[in-house]
């Protein structure tokens, strides 16, 4: 005789307030195959699972129901209870009472009516219920990590400190990411450069990490333990091995005018170049497009100056494909793009700025060497205007998000403003003050207390340009909500804090590599609040603002935490899977191969199945082997998602856990 | 094309010239504008002030009686084509405000033909068709296109290439032979009513317009809204006065100078209608005079002499200046 036990949680008042739990409770002891039913204030809490395990010894119970909240919450949590009661973990099923019952409905008697249909459901499925066995795949002990900004930076070192190999891709010359093109970091304020080029030296002379510059992640096929990466590593046409960094032919090339990407379209590089002095590692790489010999077949002046005779005119894009247990993805945001803003001048107005290209302007190594000067003639702008959430905040032009560094950066450059030009004003327009962070707070008080910050609450309504030349100002026209006017300031310079955005190919790479992406397009994670750096794809972890915006610190420790989940898988031999997969039924299996191409995990294939015919058949002989070929299912690539079994004609496939006997008792338990 | 033509108030009033002007166009490039029988107020300024369903109600009675003759209402005014686009936004977006209104203006109102205003209309009807019957191109005249708030404005409904620059008739000015200047206020408010209520609140609004018209070195400012015309125009005088140097940028509707490129008479433009005069500045630049177009014999007399026939010999006819307006 099966027997069930129904255990009723009320979640605190989340599910109690909403629904009878006692009467739900009591309700299921009537129900068929139930021999003990109870409820309690938080059954995940420790005195919860005892119950659950007392109950299952002391009733003999071979399956149990939960009802509580999503299975998304805390399914695991109480496949382990029954699993150290004794049970197969796979003995369990939860009915929603929480997500989709107390938290939607209001009328305590209806939405208890409704909870006593899911416990129904519930209670019908389980006893179709199935012991399912794991397995054990083994795990391949080596890691990616995907974009080297600060985020994959980190997530390198830690990993490869605890002495796993870990392979660091960027898709530039150069590791290092936005933090690099940042002069200095808030709250402390030091300098960018100088916490960071230390790990960038770090990662390239540790033994155990190999930094693939200049190159992207083109395809990854296999799952978790066992991922096969196919790496494109771009041509450079600069033999890295052979080439000493001595920068000669960077000095020599001839075409010296290109719009430097790191610098912000403010200065200028040769097409022959690594983006920055400290740049790691430190070896150049040819820009095709604007080079001289391949755009006139006459130059090579590179190739001439090379003492190592590094340059390669013939190099060619190659395919590496390498095996990792494990992926960090890294790779990081972009800004919004402020031509978006027609009343901020469509990008058309010289000094009105980005704050990253502010960055380069205050950089000791950026164009101007640290001196602040407006781009369109050069000179020292006096007043300069800050305007806080350009593109964030903003529904009708933007993003609904808060990209949440920009209160504090905008803060500190209000600050390196008002230390580095004397005579100057820095006035910032705002909607709100963002600070929370440890010593954030402190920190923009500093800037008004001790720097003489202006913060104007209300948005810009528009920016106008006047005057010629050196009378060249800009006109900034917005509401002073705390006054209720409108103000006009002249500007010298406008910069906008724009808001952080996921990379352009973002949603692509995301399909490309199998994990999914929220509606702005960044990355999501497994859970928001329990499982913040795992994604809902096994064995692919997430670090930095490709999850969404976030500044230095916050990236740093998630990036720590990402790579503490990727030693702790790469720390296992073989490592158990989910038994929830799909299973074909040999005997009923037509082998039309509908689900081949259904799968999105490519997970099922044709084999051949040999069996003997008996008795007469209309084919051919009797007690004759006859071939054919039929589905089949790798089990470390199913991921379980069931798409197979509901277009499989002949109802031959079935998803363990959720078989069609299980699916249509849950169903005719309601009638 | 044919058009119900939807004057509105104004137009018989304030914006006379507005009317004649456009009445003289259309026809000259292919479009017929019939006016609609019967039409009424759309409520503009005051209704949506008191009631929302009667503002839309109102401009929604003028629609359907369009709709009834199977034609596109064509309004010329800025404020008269925001009520009507919004109602039938209102009319397309809500099942239960149709009923409202289709009770309330007693006859069905499906929005099945769009309202369009008369700026639409003309680009609508080819900037190529405008060039081939351009006669006297308006070189040399710098101007200021000014779209005011309703024109562009909400972009929920109202359907302008760019709300923040746009170029409608920035592209007809271009067309007609005239310069464009870039300017920064072209969608600026200037004050509706509140110029004439609040001068204190609409004066300000006017001058900053005023000036930055001035300071993109423009000759005149050109729009397609009798209230921002109204307000452009006829405060020059005091915010001159106020600021201590005069004003002097004569303010057109835009079919005005296109009815000078066609050739129009500028008698049949109402150009004497406005307080700072238009006149100085076009005779200045020689664009007063009408060109003597010669009547080509031995052609059927319905085959139109082509433009760039009669404008190759624009031979500056002496007499002619007794004929413009002195
Ligand atoms: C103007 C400005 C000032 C700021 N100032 C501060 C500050 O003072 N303090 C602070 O704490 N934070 C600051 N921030 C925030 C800071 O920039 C971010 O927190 C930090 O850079 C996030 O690091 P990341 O590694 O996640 O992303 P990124 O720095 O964007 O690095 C991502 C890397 O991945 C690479 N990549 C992208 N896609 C791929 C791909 N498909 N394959 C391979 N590689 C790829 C990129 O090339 C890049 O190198 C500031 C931000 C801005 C805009």
């Amino acid at each position: 005789m099966k027997k069930v036990g129904v255990f009723v949680c009320h979640c605190g008042t989340n599910i109690s307030q909403t629904v009878h739990c006692e009467k739900l409770a009591e309700a299921a002891k009537t129900l068929p195959g139930v021999a003990f039913s109870t409820e309690y204030k938080y059954m995940c809490s420790d005195p919860g699972q005892t119950m659950i395990k007392e109950a299952i010894a002391e009733h003999g119970l071979d399956r149990v129901v939960v009802a509580a909240c999503s299975p998304r919450m805390h399914e695991t949590t109480f496949r382990k209870c029954i699993d150290s009661g004794g049970l197969n973990p796979y003995m369990l099923e939860i009915a929603n009472i929480r997500e989709q019952c107390s938290w939607v409905h209001s009328d305590k008697d209806k939405a208890t009516a409704k909870a006593g249909d899911l416990v129904n459901m519930a209670v019908a499925k389980v006893l179709k219920n199935e012991q399912l066995p794991s397995s054990f795949i083994p795990v391949h002990k080596r890691a990616l990590v995907i974009g080297g900004g600060i985020a994959g930076i980190q997530a390198a070192l830690d990993i490869a400190d605890t002495g796993y190999h870990v392979d660091l891709v960027e898709r530039e010359p150069s590791i290092g990411g936005k933090m690099a093109q940042i002069d200095k970091t808030f709250p402390t304020m030091d300098c960018s450069a100088c916490i960071l080029t230390p790990k960038m030296v770090d990662a390239s002379q540790h033994p155990n990490i190999t930094i693939i510059p200049y190159s992207e992640v083109e395809k990854v096929d296999g799952y978790v333990g066992n991922f096969d990466v196919t790496i494109r590593r771009k041509a450079s046409y600069v033999d890295s091995v052979k080439c000493t960094g001595c920068g000669l032919c960077s000095e020599k090339c001839p075409s010296k005018k290109i719009p430097s990407e790191f610098e912000c379209n403010l200065g200028t590089r040769p097409a022959i170049y690594s983006p920055f002095p400290q740049a790691i590692p430190n070896k150049p790489v040819i820009d095709r497009e604007n080079c001289r010999y391949f755009k006139t077949g006459k130059c090579k002046i590179c190739a001439r100056v090379c003492t190592a005779d590094a340059v390669n005119f013939e190099d060619q894009d190659e395919m590496v494909q390498i095996r990792y247990g494990a992926i960090v993805v890294a790779t990081g945001y972009t800004l919004y793009d402020h031509s978006q803003y027609g009343e901020y001048g469509y990008g058309h107005y010289k000094d009105v700025i980005s704050g990253l290209e502010f960055e380069r302007l205050v950089n000791a190594s950026g164009p101007t060497m640290g001196k602040i000067k407006r781009p369109s003639d050069n000179t020292e702008p006096k007043n300069v205007v800050f305007i806080k959430c350009v593109g964030s905040r903003d529904k009708a032009r933007g993003h609904d998000y808060c990209s949440r560094a920009c209160c504090m950066y905008t803060a500190k450059h209000a600050t390196m403003v008002r230390d580095k030009i004397k005579d100057s004003q820095a006035i910032i327009f705002y909607m709100d003050i963002r600070t929370p962070g440890k010593n954030y707070e402190e920190f923009y008080l500093r800037g008004v207390e001790e720097y003489g910050v202006t913060y104007v609450r209300g948005r810009v309504s528009r920016i106008y340009e006047e005057g010629e030349g050196e009378n060249r100002k800009l006109i900034v026209q917005g509401e002073d909500t705390l006054l209720g006017k409108q103000v006009f300031v002249d500007a010298d310079m406008v910069v906008l804090a724009t808001a952080m955005e996921p990379q352009p190919d973002a949603a692509g790479f995301a399909r490309k590599i199998g994990i999914s992406y929220d509606q702005n397009n960044f990355f999501s994670e497994a859970h928001p609040k329990l499982r913040p750096v795992e994604t809902l794809s096994a064995g692919i972890y997430l670090a930095g603002a490709c999850q969404g915006p976030k500044d230095i610190p916050d990236t740093v420790a998630q990036a720590g935490a990402a790579a503490a989940k990727v030693v702790a898988l790469l720390s296992k031999d073989e490592m158990e899977t989910e038994p929830i997969v799909a299973k074909v039924d040999t005997d009923r299996c037509s082998g039309c191969g509908f689900c081949i191409p259904i799968c999105p995990y490519k997970a099922i294939s044709f084999t051949d199945l040999t069996e003997r015919v008996h008795g007469s058949v209309a084919w051919g002989p009797t007690g004759k082997e006859v071939k054919r070929q039929v589905a089949n299912v790798n089990n470390g690539l199913c991921q379980g998602c069931g798409a197979c079994t509901v277009n499989c004609r002949a109802g031959a496939l079935d998803l363990l856990g959720f078989t069609n006997e299980q699916i249509l008792a849950e169903v005719d338990s309601l009638w | 094309m044919k058009y119900a033509y939807y004057p509105g108030c104004s137009l018989s009033g304030t914006g006379l010239e507005y009317n004649i002007s456009t009445q003289a166009v259309a026809p000259l490039l292919g479009i017929e504008l019939c006016e609609l029988p019967d039409w009424s107020c759309c409520g503009a300024s005051s209704a949506h002030l008191q009631d929302h369903t009667l503002a839309l109600a109102l401009p929604a009675r003028n629609a359907a009686l369009g709709e009834e003759q199977g034609l596109s209402l064509a309004i010329p005014c800025a404020a008269c084509l925001s009520r009507s686009k919004a109602a039938e936004h209102a009319v397309k977006t809500s099942e239960d405000m149709r009923a409202q209104i289709e009770s309330l203006i007693d006859r069905p109102y499906q929005a099945t033909y769009p309202v369009k205003s008369i700026l639409e209309i003309f680009i609508d009807a080819g900037l190529d068709t405008l060039k081939e019957n351009i006669i006297k191109p308006l070189t040399g005249l710098k101007v200021a296109s000014y779209y005011g708030c309703l024109q562009a404005r909400p972009t929920d409904f109202m359907d302008v290439d760019d709300p923040e620059n746009p170029q409608t008739i920035d592209t007809i000015v271009a067309a007609l032979g005239a310069e464009p200047v870039s300017w920064s206020h072209k969608t600026e408010c200037c004050g509706n009513s509140h110029p004439i209520a609040y001068p204190e609140v609409g004066g300000p609004l006017v001058n900053r317009i005023l000036e930055q018209a001035e300071k993109s070195g423009a000759d005149c400012i050109v729009c397609a809204c009798p209230m921002c015309l109204g307000n452009l125009d006829m405060r020059q005088k005091a915010l001159g006065k106020k600021r201590g140097r005069p004003f002097n940028l004569p303010v057109f509707y835009f079919t005005q100078l296109m009815g000078l490129a066609l050739n129009l008479r500028p008698k049949k433009l109402g150009l004497k209608k406005h307080f700072i005069s238009p006149i100085p500045l076009l005779s200045k630049k020689d664009l007063l005079k009408r060109i003597k177009i010669k009547k080509v014999k031995n052609k059927p007399a319905d085959t139109p002499v082509p433009a760039s026939e009669s404008t190759e010999t624009p031979t500056p006819n002496p007499d002619n200046k007794k004929g413009g307006p002195a």
